[in-house]
């Protein structure tokens, strides 16, 4: 089964977290207008095969959002940090359902 | 072509000489009219039909693996029309009535058994839901029939009705002429039949570039050497981002993984194929006897082929919620196949912004009952270089035009979440 290193509560079943999605895609600047941004932003995706930045939610322990380099070939969980910490190019949450 | 029939079976039976293969081993040739990405149910559809409704000869059907090894192989063999929404109502239509006249289309027995599909309802508000998706699929001219809890007691005796059923049954939704196909005969009659109208099928053949120019794609880079082409499609499920990123294209798909579970056989005791209402989760019983059965995608892109451990609680506890009679049962065997998921939940089949190269994929839970339907619009589409009418709702702009998703379930935007 696919174990998560929480950097605060420490590794836990994947079960334990909310996916979130693909963490690569940089949201347009608030007030873009170009409905391309958006649509990009939105519903394309890289979908590698291999190291995947995507977020987590650890929902039923510390609920921090996560940031997580996965590698989708192997499921083999890479690095993980805290989304806040990401810093520029980290992405954004993908906000509340 | 070497026609199957009794009186050939029966010779076979009365000497020793074996059955010809049922397709060559075609090396690959150095120009076709068209290649074809993806020698699954779809590709191998798509090329017959090409030479079938367009007389089109010269096309090949380039297969990284093995035919049959992919998720033609990989689903729970379920053949349905009850879509809701339209387009998907006409196309998937379209498609079980390809599938009723197949085996003699194909001259191979395929194995429809249009033993019925019931989707249950667990609630009112279900029951209303499933009165008004039987109402649209009647208004399209698809047999449905609502059936009344008890209707449902005489026909699936087996399910808990019981007072303690965690989820009470109501009613369901009755597709009659739904049901089930051998899936590797799929795969293995539509091969043979393109083979036998000069297809050339070429296994163990990767594709590892797109030669193109400015007007366009005019061939394919493949391990086995360059193969020049006037079109190229993909139908490469699973794969699709992976296949379009030679070509420069970001597709709106995600790589997912969806698991199947086979039991132990038992004697015939499921007579239908049965939708769960509460969760996703679908069943049937194979003519082996194992209970074949499915329910949602992992929740995380993947590419690895193994599922998750906890998705296969789940399913079995759907499995024993509805029936009972279930829980002693071993599974003998589960796994997993890579599917496409799109926004929507629903798939693509069209041209692409690069000239001459076309699209299949997004198939998201659909592909295998699509299969017929896919290669006749496929075909047509690449023929003509321009959408089939019934897959123009398919096309890979519709979330940038806006207003036009094929959300059936209204999840939202998210891959995961369909």
């Amino acid at each position: 089964m696919l174990r998560v290193h929480c950097p605060l509560c420490g590794e836990r079943p994947y079960t334990e977290f909310r996916y979130g999605g693909d963490a690569s895609r940089a949201r347009p600047a608030l007030g873009t207008s170009s409905l391309e941004a958006w649509h990009d932003y939105l519903f394309l995706f890289d979908n590698p095969k291999g190291p995947h930045r995507e977020f987590w939610q650890h929902e039923q322990g510390c609920r921090q959002w996560l940031l997580v380099v996965r590698d989708t070939a192997t499921n083999v969980v890479r690095e993980v940090i805290v989304a806040r910490n990401a810093g520029p190019g980290g992405g954004q949450g993908p906000g509340s359902r | 072509m070497y026609r199957y029939s009794l009186l050939r079976l029966a010779r076979h039976a009365l000497s020793d000489r074996p059955w010809p293969r049922a397709w060559r081993q075609a090396k690959p040739r150095s120009h076709y009219d068209v290649v074809i990405i993806g020698g699954g149910g779809h590709g191998l559809a798509t090329a017959y039909y090409l030479a079938a409704n367009h007389g089109m000869d010269r096309v090949a059907v380039v297969e990284r693996a093995y035919i049959g090894g992919g998720n033609v192989g990989r689903n729970t063999t379920l053949v349905r029309s009850n879509y809701m929404m339209k387009g998907n109502t006409e196309f998937f239509e379209f498609s079980l009535k390809l599938w009723e006249g197949l085996s003699h289309e194909l001259n191979f027995n395929v194995m429809l058994s249009q033993r019925g599909q019931i989707v249950l309802a667990h609630s009112p508000a279900q029951m209303d839901a499933l009165a008004r998706r039987g109402n649209i699929m009647r208004l399209n001219g698809i047999d449905a029939e609502l059936l009344e809890r008890a209707e449902l007691r005489r026909l699936l005796p087996y399910l808990d009705y019981s007072a303690a059923a965690r989820f009470p049954i109501l009613g369901g939704l009755l597709q009659g002429r739904a049901g089930t196909v051998r899936h590797d005969a799929v795969a293995w009659g539509y091969a043979r039949a393109a083979d036998s109208l000069g297809v050339d099928i070429v296994e163990g053949c990767e594709v590892t570039g797109f030669l193109r120019d400015r007007s366009g794609v005019h061939g394919v880079e493949t391990t086995r050497g360059r193969i020049l082409a006037d079109r190229v499609a993909v139908a490469v499920a699973g794969h699709s981002s992976q296949v379009a990123g030679l070509a420069g294209l970001r597709l709106p798909i995600e790589s997912h993984l969806l698991q199947a579970f086979v039991t132990e056989p038992v004697k015939p005791f499921v007579d239908h194929v049965i939708s769960f209402g509460p969760e996703l989760f679908y069943i049937c019983q194979s003519d082996k006897g194992g209970l074949v059965f499915g329910g949602h995608i992992d929740g995380f892109n993947s590419y690895t082929q193994r599922g998750q451990f906890p998705k296969v609680r789940q399913v079995a506890e759907c499995a024993v919620a509805l029936i009972p009679g279930m829980s002693r049962l071993k599974l003998l065997r589960h796994w997993a196949g890579i599917q496409d998921m799109t926004p929507d939940g629903g798939p693509f089949i069209c041209r692409t912004p690069i000239r001459h190269l076309y699209l299949n994929g997004g198939w998201c839970y659909q592909g295998f009952k699509a299969t017929p339907a896919v290669g006749w619009c496929l075909a047509a589409t690449i023929a003509r270089d321009e959408e089939h009418p019934l897959v123009r709702c398919y096309a890979l702009d519709r979330f940038a035009r806006g207003g036009e998703s094929l959300d059936e379930y209204g999840h939202g935007h998210r891959p995961y979440r369909h």
